[in-house]
């Protein structure tokens, strides 16, 4: 024991990490080794940086991250499942000087708020979209979601999704990147600390574009894990997700400055 | 004082247009109106009717079974609504198409030639203010000038220049409406 | 004396929305009612007052977009009929739930289902009785005239933030599509983004300095809180129930059968009253102008005094009705009567069952 106490080490001159005041204080719904918290984290740090925490007002969906609200620290309406994208749009329409996001998972978005998620893209709604795609269905429980990968198990597809019977998963990202109301589309992880600084310039990005007036919608997909709904640990899942989703959800930006990114 | 009219036609005869300038002309005298037309798909080209009341009192029922005056402009709505008329009522009629002739005797049936007049004035499209003008003269509830006025009121301001020719169809219907009973 | 004009009920309640100092009506067209979104499309109320006006991409997301814009403190409002209606009644439900003011028009076309595009009162229940899930009341206003279409737009707004719940405008094809004589009132202002800040401190548009976040939500995981939260709304709907009820009475003073009608209803009841009391028969209507709160002191006044029998008229199965007999509890005779379907019923045909439901049985 080198006899040092919390308050010997506590000092600001050590500081190395401060949680952004963004964050409540509230302890994370969320499983360990989920993707959310960081998400959150990273959003409310974009936030806290471009000075606008007044000035924001972010909608929470229905799925893991319906509390959403409870752990970002801004003006927040928690939305029916599927309608953030509306309710943000009329938010961003009534208060055109303000900062306005939709959080949403992949059911959420790519589901039940597809027509919801599609026309405020299309509209080219002057919001961000945060949209986690973890594969699958965490808050009910595991349920096959429509990014589920062909073959990939979950309890209501508990022999594998079979695409013939249950459909293809829906790329939707690439699908909204197509639209001329997207400004900005990309896809990023925030399983590593590379793909979480990669992240945060992204989600920056978004909000930069949202606050200098750039014509269109910012749309940052960002591909976790569900390792309670994978049914792995932690580790295990952050693997299975390199080698299973990121093939299939290529990261990277999809379009930029309106305009598509040619793959090579 | 209220009158209960209906007016009815194909659509495109200006039977809508006719029945809201005449609740604008009532609107001009400090009448209270109604206008209540039918409508959905057989608005499209097929039959359209509109009932029109104008009262010194509060409007009750702006749907009606039975009316005071009835403008009929074409077959069908005369089979529809020559029964309709109260006993000692109006039917004002278009002969044009007609091919039977109301045959009440306890109402006052009075004809106008208001295609004819239209077409002799060179513009089909004020056949409706023949018509109108022709009811005015039958039942003066309303006032020429009045008519006038919900004509203006009535019409986009693009349209004023229209008004005179407008009002000579008007004025061409009161001189040309007969009784034939 | 305000501007008078000869409208439809569906223009005149787009221009009241305007007048009224609406910052956004979100919308999605379905007949009978379509002449609202494009009377105010036509109008550009950007240039009028900066009134926001956007045609959603279906009734779902207008319902939700009333949420959210309604949730930063402005005055939202949208409009539909039946079928569209009950597509916003998951977001009515969370409207309620979070408290947020809005207000609905619902012009009722015949149903079930697809049903007609014919006037029709066959959304009473859903109106009335909550519509979506959960224990919820709408403040629902009847109008039964244009001129009251224009009316209860401002009337609606004021319950709305008074309250902070939804409020619906019910009418029907009849009183939507006909033209009657309206005195518009004056161009009311619309609040400042400051005056909206100051006046509404609930509402989420960004955190204040120095203040707490907002939340609006309807969610509460925790059971006990959820059901404090319950009885906080019950508490709201018994205030409003005490002190919003709205009606009139016409003819009840001699009646010996009093006729009970809403919206177009009313309107035919009234030339009822004409026909019947040429006959010699003392009739009178009560037509309650809010279906809720329902004005229910004002039906049992009129048991009190022993009326002989009660005739609700509606265009429906009978859903009003069973609110008369909740008031009634049996005292004396209460009936229906009523078509369907999209069928409007005439003067005569009421009369007709006055004699035969009331006054011959």
């Amino acid at each position: 024991m080198s006899g040092l106490t919390v308050q010997d080490i506590v000092k600001p001159e050590n500081l190395v990490y401060k949680k952004t005041d963004l964050m409540t204080d509230k302890t994370l719904s969320y499983c360990p080794g989920c993707g959310h918290g960081t998400a959150h984290r990273l959003i409310m740090e974009v936030i806290e940086e471009l000075g606008k925490e007044h000035e924001t007002i972010g909608v929470a969906p229905v799925g893991c991250s319906v509390l959403a609200y409870e752990f970002m620290n801004v003006d927040m309406q928690e939305a029916a499942h599927g309608r953030a994208p509306a309710v943000a749009t009329a938010i961003k329409r009534v208060w055109p000087g303000k900062v306005v996001f939709t959080y949403q998972g992949d059911g959420d978005l790519a589901a039940i708020g597809t027509a919801e998620t599609i026309h405020a893209c299309n509209r080219g709604e002057k919001i961000v979209i945060v949209f986690i795609n973890n594969g699958i269905y965490g808050m009910t429980g595991g349920q096959m979601a429509p990014t589920t990968l062909p073959g990939m198990k979950t309890s209501t597809s508990p022999y594998g999704r079979e695409v013939v019977a249950m459909g293809n998963p829906l790329k939707i990202t690439e699908l909204v990147a197509q639209l001329p109301g997207t400004y900005f589309v990309t896809r990023q992880a925030v399983h590593t600390a590379v793909a979480v600084r990669k992240a945060k310039k992204a989600l920056k990005k978004a909000f930069q574009n949202q606050i200098d007036g750039k014509p269109g919608l910012s749309f940052v997909e960002i591909v976790s894990n569900c390792n309670s709904g994978w049914k792995m640990t932690p580790v295990d899942a952050n693997i299975w997700m390199e080698e299973n989703m990121f093939p299939f959800y290529q990261l990277g930006d999809i379009k930029k400055d309106g305009q598509l990114i040619e793959k090579k | 004082m209220t009158e209960e009219i209906i007016i009815a036609g194909f659509g495109g005869q200006g039977v809508l247009s006719m029945g809201k300038i005449l609740a604008y002309s009532g609107i001009m005298q400090d009448q209270e109106v109604s206008w209540m037309p039918s409508y959905g798909p057989e608005m499209r080209g097929g039959t359209a009717n509109v009932t029109v009341i104008v009262s010194d009192e509060r409007i009750s029922s702006p749907t009606l079974t039975r009316y005071d005056t009835a403008i009929i402009l074409n077959q069908q709505s005369m089979d529809k609504f020559e029964e309709t008329v109260k006993p000692g009522g109006i039917l004002l009629y278009d002969p044009n198409g007609i091919t039977h002739h109301p045959t009440r005797k306890d109402i006052s049936i009075y004809k106008i030639e208001g295609a004819k007049l239209a077409a002799s004035m060179g513009n089909t499209k004020i056949f409706n203010m023949v018509v109108l003008g022709a009811y005015i003269k039958v039942k003066p509830i309303v006032k020429l000038d009045n008519v006038i006025k919900g004509l203006k009121k009535s019409l986009p301001f693009r349209y004023h220049k229209l008004i005179p020719l407008n009002t000579e169809a008007i004025t061409m219907g009161m001189e040309n409406v007969d009784q034939i009973n | 004396m305000g501007e008078l004009k000869l409208m439809k009920g569906n223009e005149a309640l787009a221009e009241a929305a305007i007048r009224a100092g609406a910052d956004a009506y979100f919308g999605y067209p379905i007949t009978p009612q379509s002449e609202v979104i494009e009377y105010l499309m036509s109008e550009k109320p950007e240039e009028r007052t900066g009134m926001v006006v956007l045609q959603a991409e279906s009734e779902v997301a207008s319902i939700n977009m009333l949420y959210g814009a309604g949730g930063t403190g402005k005055k939202v409002m949208t409009s539909s009929s039946s079928p569209g209606i009950s597509l916003m009644q998951e977001g009515l439900s969370y409207i309620a739930g979070a408290e947020i003011p809005c207000v609905v028009a619902n012009v009722v076309r015949g149903g079930p289902g697809l049903g007609d595009i014919q006037p029709a009162q066959s959304d009473y229940f859903q109106a009335v009785k909550g519509g979506g899930h959960g224990d919820y009341r709408l403040i629902v206003l009847a109008p039964s005239s244009v001129q009251e279409m224009s009316d209860f737009v401002p009337l609606s707004f004021d319950l709305a933030f008074k309250y902070r719940t939804p409020v619906m405008i019910i009418s029907d094809g009849l009183i939507g599509q006909m033209m009657e004589k309206v005195e518009l009132f004056d161009q009311m202002d619309r609040l400042t983004d400051e005056e909206v800040i100051e006046k509404y401190p609930w509402a989420t548009n960004g955190k204040p300095v120095g203040k707490e976040r907002r939340i609006l939500t309807s969610l509460d995981l925790d059971p006990h809180k959820l059901e404090k939260h319950n009885h906080h709304l019950q508490a709201k709907y018994r205030e409003i129930e005490e002190k919003e009820v709205l009606s009139e009475t016409l003819h009840c003073d001699d009646a010996e059968y009093i006729m009970v009608a809403y919206g177009s209803s009313a309107r035919i009841a009234q030339k009822t009253i004409q026909l019947a009391r040429e006959e010699g028969i003392k009739v009178g209507l009560i037509r309650p102008i809010t279906l809720w709160p329902y004005p229910k002191k004002e039906i049992e006044k009129y048991v009190q005094k022993g009326i002989k029998g009660f005739l609700s008229v509606e265009m429906s199965m009978g859903q009003m009705v069973e609110d008369i007999r909740l008031v009634v509890e049996g005292r004396t005779k209460v009936e229906h009567f009523g078509r369907v379907g999209g069928v409007i019923h005439s003067p005569e045909e009421v009369l007709e069952a006055l004699k035969q439901k009331l006054i011959g049985g």
